[in-house]
């Protein structure tokens, strides 16, 4: 029973498509996740990895196509219906981390990693501050608990960003692009973070133009190209030894 | 020619003047509470996703900016009356009319304090697991509410001086004290500079602290 479900996968997308109006971004994708998998999606620009990722927590409503957490569909309600489980009980599984960090300025660091835990949860404060606190001394940031984000680095704030996403102890954690807006001497300490968390067994989702990274870290690669993806493999064959010429070139900007 | 400043014969009517100041408070706080729930219920109607509703609260929004506040104390007092079939008390009239115009001005107010807030901070919120309106409260408000708040009171403090136009409806607020004192005494330098007076030392303390709010709020950012 337990071997069974430890295989079978946590978070699965079946055929997502997603059209903006005219334009679609997303042919059918599909991608299942087993538990403590770590994934990476790589792909030139518009080719669609944001929509995608974004599709597996239902900030974008896919077009068509399903998706399923723990074998059951998703509906396109908030509240579980049914069989159906609603979009706020999938997002209370699946954590996300997004580029830009989407800090809560009103808040201090350790109020926007319990936010989740109190308002969502309904945790009891002194549960969910502890947590907090331990989580924030994991990514390094204990000292910082009653600052404000307009007073962090950028590394600083994404792995408070990281920290307010695992305080509602996902089971999956997707991550887009999150060291794409930082500055290159911080880039290490967020992957630091992250590499971390895969050893640790989190299940996670990475859109990463960090080519060595995705290629440590994760154990299957995908890559996208305008809205399909191109190839699937495991990084050595698709970033250490890429195959397809449209791979190559693609790869061949990260070599400088 | 000198002019021989007398505010004893005024200052007898002073009694006048204070309960004028009490109608123009009442009014001005009375229709800036009705406005505050107008304009967030307009504001959310704007945003809602519903077509109707949102073509309806546009149309009131558009009504109440374009249209003189002194024409709409007209219009409601002396032409809605005929239209209704029953007279409408000026009190009532001027309230109501008060509240609706400065609750357009309002609801635009919240809804442009409301959309200013970067779309990231929704979606943070809605990853979390947030419902709407979870997500209104927590994170969209308190960052949108602290960014209307100088246009609010900048239109508050408009609201106030507003209220004098009541007088035209015979509502016995402050200017139309300062009038029926100019009639009494026949000392309109006098009358009108006394209430003038009056409203400078109600506003002043009011737009200071709307300058100090912006300029605190500036700094925590
Ligand atoms: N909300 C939207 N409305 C219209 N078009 C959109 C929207 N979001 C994304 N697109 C379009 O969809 C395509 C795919 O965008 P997406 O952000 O998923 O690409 P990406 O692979 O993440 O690219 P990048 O590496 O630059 O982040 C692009 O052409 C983009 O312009
Ligand atoms: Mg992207």
């Amino acid at each position: 029973m337990t071997d069974t479900a430890t295989d079978a996968p946590i978070l699965e997308a079946i055929g997502i498509r997603k059209s903006f109006g005219p334009l679609e971004v997303l042919k059918g994708i599909d991608l299942s996740l087993t538990r403590g998998e770590v994934v990476a999606l790589i792909g030139p620009s518009g080719s669609g990895k944001s929509t995608f990722i974004r599709c597996m927590n239902m900030l974008e409503t896919p077009t068509d196509g399903t998706l399923r957490f723990r074998c059951r569909a998703i509906g396109d309600r908030f509240e579980d219906r049914g069989d159906m489980i609603g979009i706020g009980t999938l997002r209370r599984h699946v954590g996300m981390v997004f580029q830009h960090f989407n800090l809560f300025p009103h808040m201090t660091v350790l109020q926007n990693v319990v936010e989740g835990p109190l308002t969502v949860l309904r945790e009891p404060r002194r549960e969910a501050e502890e947590r907090a606190r331990d989580l924030l001394s994991q990514v390094g940031l204990s000292q910082k608990c009653d600052a404000y984000p307009a007073h962090l680095s950028g590394g600083q704030k994404q792995r408070v960003a990281i920290a307010r996403a695992l305080a509602m102890q996902p089971e999956v954690l997707l991550l887009d692009e999150v060291t794409s807006a930082l500055d290159p001497e911080l880039v290490g300490e967020v992957l630091a973070v992250i590499r971390r968390l895969g050893e640790a067994g989190m299940t996670m989702a990475i859109v990463t133009h960090e080519m060595a990274f995705a290629a440590d870290v994760a154990k299957r690669v995908l890559f996208f190209d305008k809205g399909v993806v191109a190839a699937e493999g495991t990084p050595d064959e698709i970033i250490t030894h890429p195959r397809s010429e449209r791979l190559q070139g693609f790869l061949a900007r990260f070599h400088e | 020619m000198t002019y021989q400043w007398d505010f004893h014969v005024v200052g007898q009517y002073l009694d006048l003047f204070l309960w004028g100041l009490v109608y123009t408070i009442v009014y001005t706080i009375g229709s800036i509470v009705i406005g505050i729930v107008l304009g967030a219920a307009v504001c959310g109607a704007r945003l809602s996703s519903f077509v109707a509703l949102r073509g309806i609260a546009r149309v009131y929004q558009e009504l109440f900016r374009c249209t003189p506040l002194l024409v709409q104390l007209l219009w409601v007092y002396y032409a809605l009356p005929l239209l209704i079939g029953a007279t409408i008390d000026n009190r009532v009239a001027a309230l109501l009319t008060l509240a609706c115009y400065v609750g357009a001005f309002y609801s635009e107010i919240f809804r442009s304090g409301i959309v200013s807030i970067d779309k990231g901070q929704r979606e943070a919120a809605a990853a979390l697991g947030m419902s709407r309106s979870q997500s209104l409260r927590r994170i969209i408000l308190p960052q949108a509410i602290k960014r209307m708040l100088p246009s609010f009171i900048n239109q508050s403090v408009i609201q106030f001086k507003n209220t004098s136009l009541i007088s035209v409806i015979s509502v016995a607020d402050l200017a139309y004290m300062a009038s029926v004192v100019n009639g009494q005494t026949y000392r309109p330098l006098e009358s009108y500079t006394v209430m003038a007076v009056f409203y400078i030392a109600m506003l002043l303390p009011l737009t200071q602290m709307a300058d100090y709010i912006e300029k605190r709020l500036r700094v925590s950012d």
